[in-house]
């Protein structure tokens, strides 16, 4: 098994938000602002990269009955270790983010490659797949969030880039996050057929 | 070659309709309302029309080339589509609306979900809801008739906000003597396309007669002086309810296809406009009332298909 091809396939090939469409809750509500979308990029990335090692660790020790519920309570302490840090260091972030930092536990996308990857790889492959998962979703998460805070807001960072622009509104709200990835899903399609 | 028909159940007929014949019919009836909104609201509204076509046509032309598809800007739907929007839109707006308005219209009501006859909405009302919640404050400023550009309330935003200061006569309403959008304005000049298009065939009355009864006596039972009170006479004038139920609604694309649907799709709008416009945040509803029955019109094609020819009562 090649370390940098598993690491590399989350960003591009599969794609959680892309090409897999895993995690998509998160992506629809954070993606506003690119430094909401970063913040939760690296809170995914964390608990994606620890539950991925420590789930690849346990996996012999588990019983196959009972595998879902174990991964779900390593998540979880993932997710509670990500908010707590979140809490303490960087207050405005966390109340921005909100309840979407706690409901990471139940994003599919971590789950998902517990379930499909960690739980029968070995531990390097783990993690290099964790990290590229991660780095997809800060990615993709901050390809929407670009798009959408610069339509729905002129901004970028936060940053005013066009003084003359009036902003469409619509592309802050929830509609235009589905707006958005719909087309991207669309374009990546695209680029997947024209491979093939 | 594909598109050229609309596609019902047998037994079928030889005729010599075309969607082209057809779209540039419906154009040609809407011709008297845009007059009057031309004549009421002077040259910034006639720009207004002429940028949405332009716009409406050059996108369709763009991304049929893009895509490597047969170009179909002869059969006249991407100017129906641009017509359309434009009567949907305030006469004041800075012309950059209506370009933008119709390139979204096009590109994502209408190509993205491959070309005529496969969009579920209407991209006419797609796109005037995606103004409407992205530049609230361009699309809710009208002006009253007249060329010195005075802003005023139309009659239902008036009402909504609980100070009709102007009377209007029925006559007003009816001639197009009020604030609104474009094309809403001259309900004498909507009808007299309405009747053309009826005549011709190219609608039926189903649609267009179930949500306007149903809009009246809804209005007519919840009036603002209690039960069975209403003034439904001017809400029926009011607002785009006109357009809407004759030239929105009747869509080929995005309404049921049987009789039946057509009554049941012609009631929900109607309901849902009144529902918006009494008890909702926005004045007028018919917009938002005609996208969500565009969105039930398949499951209500599934519940009213005719019976098959020879076949029983299914036990």
């Amino acid at each position: 098994m090649k370390l940098p091809a598993e690491f590399l396939k989350g960003i591009i090939r599969q794609n959680p938000i892309f090409v897999l469409a895993l995690g998509l809750c998160p992506v629809l509500a954070v993606s506003t602002s690119v430094s909401n979308a970063l913040g939760m990029g690296a809170a995914a990335t964390f608990v994606l990269v620890g539950s991925n090692c420590i789930i690849s660790l346990i996996k012999n020790v588990v019983p196959d009955k009972i595998r879902i519920p174990c991964f779900i309570v390593v998540i979880a302490t993932f997710v509670t270790i990500a908010e707590l840090v979140m809490r303490a260091y960087s207050p405005a972030l966390n109340r921005a983010l909100g309840i979407y930092v706690p409901l990471i536990v139940v994003n599919c996308m971590v789950l998902g490659r517990a379930e499909a990857f960690a739980s029968r790889r070995p531990f390097l492959g783990s993690l290099a797949d964790g990290l590229g998962m991660g780095a997809g979703f800060t990615l993709g998460l901050a390809l929407i969030s670009s798009i959408r805070e610069l339509l729905g807001a002129g901004k970028l960072l936060g940053y005013t880039l066009f003084p003359g622009f009036k902003p469409a509104l619509m592309m802050a709200l929830p509609p235009g996050a589905l707006l958005v990835i719909g087309m991207m899903l669309g374009f990546f399609n695209l680029l997947k057929g024209r491979k093939e | 070659m594909e598109n050229k028909l609309i596609v019902a159940a047998a037994p079928h007929l030889h005729a010599r309709e075309s969607t082209a014949r057809i779209m540039w019919s419906v154009s040609l009836s809407l011709l008297p309302a845009g007059a009057a909104g031309v004549y009421f609201f002077g040259y910034a509204a006639l720009a207004v029309i002429i940028v949405s076509i332009a716009a409406a046509l050059a996108s369709e032309w763009v991304l049929q080339k893009l895509t490597r598809r047969q170009t179909t800007l002869s059969d006249g739907s991407a100017f129906l589509t641009g017509l359309l929007l434009a009567y949907n839109l305030p006469p004041g707006v800075p012309l950059w609306i209506p370009a933008i308005g119709a390139v979204f219209a096009i590109a994502v009501g209408k190509q993205v979900f491959g070309g005529l006859g496969q969009n579920i909405f209407n991209p006419a009302l797609a796109a005037r809801a995606f103004l409407m919640a992205s530049w609230p404050a361009y699309m809710t400023s009208f002006r009253a008739p007249g060329f010195d550009a005075v802003t005023s309330a139309t009659p239902l935003s008036a009402l909504k906000e609980g100070h009709l200061q102007q009377v209007y006569s029925y006559l007003d309403l009816f001639m197009g003597n009020k604030a609104g959008c474009i094309g809403e304005v001259c309900v004498a000049g909507l009808l007299a396309g309405a009747v053309f298009l009826l005549l011709r065939g190219y609608i039926t009355w189903h649609i267009p007669a179930a949500y306007l009864f149903t809009a009246g006596i809804m209005h007519y039972m919840f009036g603002h002086h209690g039960m069975f009170s209403g003034d439904w006479l001017f809400y029926l004038l009011s607002g785009g309810l006109v357009l809407g139920a004759f030239y929105m609604a009747t869509d080929y694309v995005t309404s049921p296809l049987t009789a039946k649907g057509q009554l049941i799709y012609g009631a929900g709008c109607g309901l849902l406009t009144v529902v918006i416009r009494l008890w909702g945040g926005y004045p007028e509803g018919t917009c938002y009332a005609i996208l969500m029955m565009n969105a039930a019109a398949p499951l209500i094609d599934r519940y009213s298909r005719r019976r098959i020819y020879g076949t029983g009562k299914a036990r």
